[in-house]
């Protein structure tokens, strides 16, 4: 026991240790603070929970949801690319690939496409909890703020990962919604205003094309699995740490 | 002068009361308009060139164009009550398209049904096309007359190539409104 204790003194007196951790692990307040200050996670957390920022029934935990789904997402779509191809030939196939014959690619999809459904639904749910209990008042409105547009690319990455299977669904789902997008006043094809011809307007940008084709795959894959979380990933690292900078969790009415 | 100006440290070095400080203040103003105005301009392109990099130069799509032969594979004969001689099947599995011929001319119906999109069948014998999804009916003209399509069936355009042979082209559509437009049938 004695040698076990010692030998992780030994460890926590290396510069190496010491290098990364700056702080000892005696329960002091100035301790907990410096835990927390010191880590470049932590830190976009809040420094101190009060107790009522615990309560589930005033916070409902849906933004921790939301972010747990995320990462969920992250990792099961991480493993899903070992076996995805984003190309017509292949896409498809990959996707029955993946779930009769890929070991656990069946519980892998599923997870990920259920894991999706209840990222979109807990991060509505977390905002009508945040405009339900008034936490988007001053100084908290641009906190707002971020949360909608993280809203936005939660919904950008749904969209953009249905394409993906490369089934009837799938493609006309973004047959539908990218006609929505030459609607758009001025840069698109048939919206008001339009400045722009079909090779120009917004549609063809996000299709690579004026058909849902091999451009159309390619653009949605890397929207989905790179270009919009990392956009995500930062946006959340700002909610987070705003949250700290606002005092915290919103207190309840 | 210029040199004069660009040794200036202070009003020390410029005891003539001269525009020394006035000099050197436009001169820094102009050299950092300039700085500012390369910044931007190089922001300001790369910016466009990325934007260009999003519109590709070579679309790897099928063509929107294919051609149906001459007017005479389509020959004259005995019209029906809508004045439609023939309706030809024969590009409709690859292109999704009949080519109608009547008297005075020749038009590509655009094989979609105007309801929800479905693909409606040519009946030869009761010289009708029916939707098999909800019931939609069309004479031979492509005109509705039962069901719940809102409009006749969309025609694309059609054109003649110099040495006679007919192209139909998918990328222009359209509707029962525009069915006069001189590109939406050809005179045969």
């Amino acid at each position: 026991m004695s040698d076990k204790k010692s030998l992780m003194q030994w460890i926590m007196d290396t510069q190496i240790w010491k290098s990364v951790f700056r702080h000892d692990f005696e329960d002091t307040p100035a301790n907990r603070g410096k835990v927390i200050r010191s880590n470049v996670f932590l830190h976009l957390h809040p420094l101190r929970i009060p107790p009522h920022a615990m309560k589930i029934r005033f916070t409902w935990c849906m933004g921790g949801i939301t972010f747990f789904a995320f990462l969920v997402e992250c990792v099961t779509g991480i493993l899903l690319m070992f076996y995805y191809h984003p190309v017509i030939e292949y896409a498809y196939l990959d996707m029955k690939y993946l779930q009769f014959d890929v070991p656990f690619g069946q519980i892998l999809r599923n997870i990920h496409r259920w894991g999706a459904h209840l990222m979109v639904l807990s991060v509505m749910l977390h905002m009508l909890r945040v405009f339900l209990t008034g936490s988007y008042k001053p100084p908290r409105e641009f906190n707002w703020v971020v949360g909608v547009l993280l809203l936005t690319l939660t919904l950008l990455m749904s969209f953009t990962g249905y394409l993906l299977p490369w089934d009837q669904l799938a493609y006309w789902a973004i047959t539908v919604g990218t006609n929505m997008g030459a609607a758009t006043p001025f840069i698109g094809v048939e919206g008001p205003f339009s400045m722009v011809d079909k090779f120009t307007d917004v549609r063809f940008v996000l299709l690579g094309g004026t058909t849902v084709g091999a451009n159309a795959l390619l653009r949605f894959y890397v929207a989905h699995v790179i270009a919009i979380p990392a956009i995500v990933f930062v946006g959340v690292a700002i909610h987070f740490w705003r949250i700290r900078k606002d005092g915290g969790i919103s207190r309840p009415l | 002068m210029t040199t004069e100006t660009e040794s200036t440290a202070g009003p020390s070095q410029c005891p003539g009361g001269c525009s020394g400080p006035d000099m050197s203040e436009s001169r820094r103003s102009l050299m950092r308009g300039l700085g500012w105005g390369a910044f931007f301009t190089t922001l300001a392109l790369s910016l466009a060139g990325s934007l260009r990099f999003f519109f590709p130069r070579v679309l790897f799509e099928p063509p929107t164009t294919f051609k149906i032969g001459t007017v005479k594979d389509y020959p004259a004969g005995s019209a029906d009550k809508h004045g439609v001689i023939s309706v030809s099947e024969q590009f409709m599995e690859s292109q999704r398209v009949w080519i109608v011929r009547e008297s005075d001319k020749l038009y590509a119906i655009f094989g979609k049904c105007t309801h929800l999109g479905c693909t409606p069948k040519w009946f030869a014998d009761e010289r009708q096309f029916k939707c098999p999804c909800h019931g939609s009916q069309y004479y031979s003209n492509g005109v509705n007359f039962a069901g719940p399509a809102p409009r006749p069936m969309d025609r694309y355009g059609i054109s003649r190539m110099e040495d006679g042979r007919i192209v139909v082209d998918k990328s222009k559509l359209y509707t029962v409104n525009d069915f006069e437009d001189p590109d939406c049938f050809l005179q045969a």
